[in-house]
């Protein structure tokens, strides 16, 4: 397994609010394919993490290394490039747009036609329109959106504005897609169809999955590997059943 | 032939109907053209309601689509009126064309207008690229002071400004040989003001449909999910800043064809005319944020109001007190705004745009709406 190149790695990564540290020494690695849980109780520092993930947040210490390539310094946008998507915690969709949109949106960076094209309707914008209106449709189907194509995507309901989250991530063609907390405030119905939209992405794309997550029982169900974080600290990290029995872990979900 | 799908039908007919109105305007000035209320009143006021239908709508870029609260607008204008008019004064010394007609002239008034606009979106490039890095009220503010700056910097400048084309010899040379036109070359040059607004208006429709609208609306409503989604936020901004101030500027220099002289005060933040940087918003914002053709008739509106305000007849008719009210056009824009944001926050138009395909399916879902609202109103009072 070691041997293969991982597609997220990150070395000593840490980052300060002023005297605060707020996630130190981080280090994980992903490989294709896999599904990875990031636990850990409130404030832990997990979101932080996915900040510093997709470069929103740029590390005091430490350096991102995605497919092999360090992404010091970079912005956001270029952290896509490189292959990684996210989902936020509380619901950013483009609301004023309708759901077909919001996932062509997404496809603005694949998109090489220029102002002239635009402005005179050239060939190449047709083609490029048909072909990423067809893209998106498909990604809409995957998550089973296709029928509220041209609603509002503010007008959805709460788990399928999730899923239309979802479905925008896989549009920047990513290698590694952040969940972070896809099931929060989802119904048992909703959160199994989350559940199907992710086996399925899994399948479709082969990308790798770093999740976060509280619904426990959905963690150890899922997750091939945990990585469980306290006050920025990596406290233990290893196969759900491990983690599941490490009295580090309980103590500090439960406290002392 | 190809069969044309939805779209190719919509274009198409568009198009056809654009050269149908457009050929049919032409019979009508060509028919009435010498007439005294079209030449005096018409004619003018046409080419205030093209400048400011271009302005209107290239504000509504930034202000509706990108979301960013640009005050500066008017500085871009400026720059375009100023261009345009020094442009066509140096063609004129230079010897291109000896007066306000022929094709030499023609295409020495287009290239002011393109030469105008490319240099109010340099400016608009300059600025937006630190001024972009701010959000909110402090680019608003930042851009109220570029737009001042732009307007003092034109003022100071030797060939230009206070001393240059505002006053004495150096403004009726404008009138004389420049782009300043009379009243019969307004109607004569009247196609040319029209042509520009359409094509200008296209341009950025088209603008908006395409991957620059879809990223600078996705920068409006959440610019983090936009940058995730891999759309480089600062670039699309930047540009749409700068394409946003081309047509600023195109409007500027037709603002300069309508006028016999130029000065930085028409211009300048504390105008109390209809061009100011605050009443472009206030028509944006009237029009719907978001909506291109809102922005066109908004435009169209408030030069109505604005021109009914002070040259209307029932106005002397009027109690003493309400005319002075309107002693301050101000006033009544800003209670225009007020009633708007009470009763519409969207604006008239919202963010719906006007389509000839759609306009059948638009209407029948609008009527259906309106059936759907009284019915559920007779049941609450039936079940009341």
């Amino acid at each position: 397994m070691d041997e293969r190149i991982p597609v997220l790695e990150t070395r000593k990564l840490g980052i300060s609010f002023g005297g605060l540290k707020a996630v130190n020494d981080f280090n994980i690695k992903i490989y294709p394919g896999e599904l990875v849980g990031l636990i850990g109780p409130n404030g832990a520092g997990k979101t932080t993490v996915f900040n510093l993930l997709t470069g929103v947040y740029v590390p005091t210490e430490g350096t991102v290394i995605l497919n092999g390539q360090p992404l010091n310094g970079k912005k956001t946008y270029q952290f896509v490039e490189a292959g990684v998507a996210r989902t936020f915690q509380n619901i950013r969709l483009f609301r004023q747009m309708t759901v077909i949109d919001n996932v062509k949106a997404a496809f603005t960076k694949d998109i090489r036609y220029n102002l002239f094209d635009a402005s005179f309707r050239t060939k190449k914008y047709w083609d490029t329109e048909k072909r990423i209106t067809d893209k998106a449709m498909e990604l809409l189907e995957i998550c089973g959106l296709a029928d509220k194509a041209n609603e509002l995507a503010a007008s959805l309901p709460y788990g399928r504005q999730r899923k239309l989250e979802i479905a925008r991530a896989l549009a920047t063609d990513m290698k590694l897609l952040l969940l972070d907390e896809p099931a929060a405030g989802m119904n048992p119905t909703e959160t199994a169809e989350l559940l199907a939209c992710i086996n399925t992405i899994r399948e479709r794309f082969g990308v790798a999955i770093l999740l976060i997550e509280h619904d426990m029982s959905l963690v150890m169900n899922i997750c091939e590997r945990i990585q469980v974080i306290d006050y920025g600290q990596t406290i233990a990290s290893g196969l759900p059943a491990e983690i599941a029995s490490n009295p580090r872990v309980i103590a500090a979900y439960l406290g002392e | 032939m190809k069969k044309l799908n939805k779209t190719g039908q919509g274009y198409l007919l568009n198009t056809l109907v654009i050269i149908v109105l457009f050929t049919a305007f032409q019979l009508i000035t060509a028919a009435v053209g010498s007439q005294g209320s079209f030449k005096l009143v018409l004619a003018p006021c046409l080419w205030q309601c093209c400048y400011l239908m271009i302005l209107a709508a290239s504000l509504n870029l930034v202000l509706g689509f990108l979301g960013q609260l640009s005050l500066g607008h008017c500085g871009f204008m400026a720059v375009g009126a100023y261009t345009a008019a020094l442009l066509s004064l140096a063609c004129q010394r230079a010897g291109v064309y000896e007066d306000k007609s022929g094709a030499v002239f023609i295409l020495v008034l287009f290239a002011c207008v393109i030469a105008a606009g490319l240099l109010a979106a340099l400016i608009g490039l300059l600025v937006g690229i630190p001024a972009l890095r701010l959000k909110g009220d402090y680019l608003a503010i930042i851009t109220l002071g570029f737009g001042m700056i732009i307007i003092n910097i034109i003022n100071n400048l030797p060939f230009c400004g206070q001393d240059g084309l505002a006053q004495g010899s150096a403004a009726a040379s404008l009138y004389k040989n420049g782009l300043g036109f009379g009243t019969k070359s307004k109607v004569e040059f009247l196609w040319a003001a029209i042509l520009v607004t359409i094509i200008s208006v296209t341009l950025m429709f088209m603008f908006i449909r395409s991957k620059y609208g879809r990223a600078i609306r996705a920068i409006r409503d959440d610019e983090i999910a936009a940058s995730a989604s891999g759309i480089n936020t600062s670039y699309y901004k930047v540009l749409t800043f700068a394409y946003s101030a081309f047509f600023a500027g195109v409007a500027g220099a037709l603002y300069s064809c309508a006028n016999a002289t130029l000065s930085t005060s028409s211009f300048a933040f504390t105008n109390g005319g209809i061009l100011n940087s605050t009443f472009v918003v206030v028509m944006v914002v009237l029009g719907g944020m978001g909506s291109l053709t809102g922005s066109v008739v908004a435009a169209v509106i408030m030069f109505v109001v604005n021109y009914q305000i002070k040259n209307g007849a029932w106005v002397a008719a009027l109690p003493a007190s309400l005319q002075a009210v309107f002693q301050y056009p101000m006033l009544v824009y800003a209670i225009m705004l007020i009633v708007v944001i009470m009763f519409r926050p969207m604006g008239i138009f919202g963010s719906y745009e006007f389509s000839l395909v759609n306009l059948r399916g638009d209407i029948r879902a609008a009527l259906a709406h309106k059936a759907a609202a009284r019915a559920e109103r007779k049941g609450v009072k039936s079940h009341g």
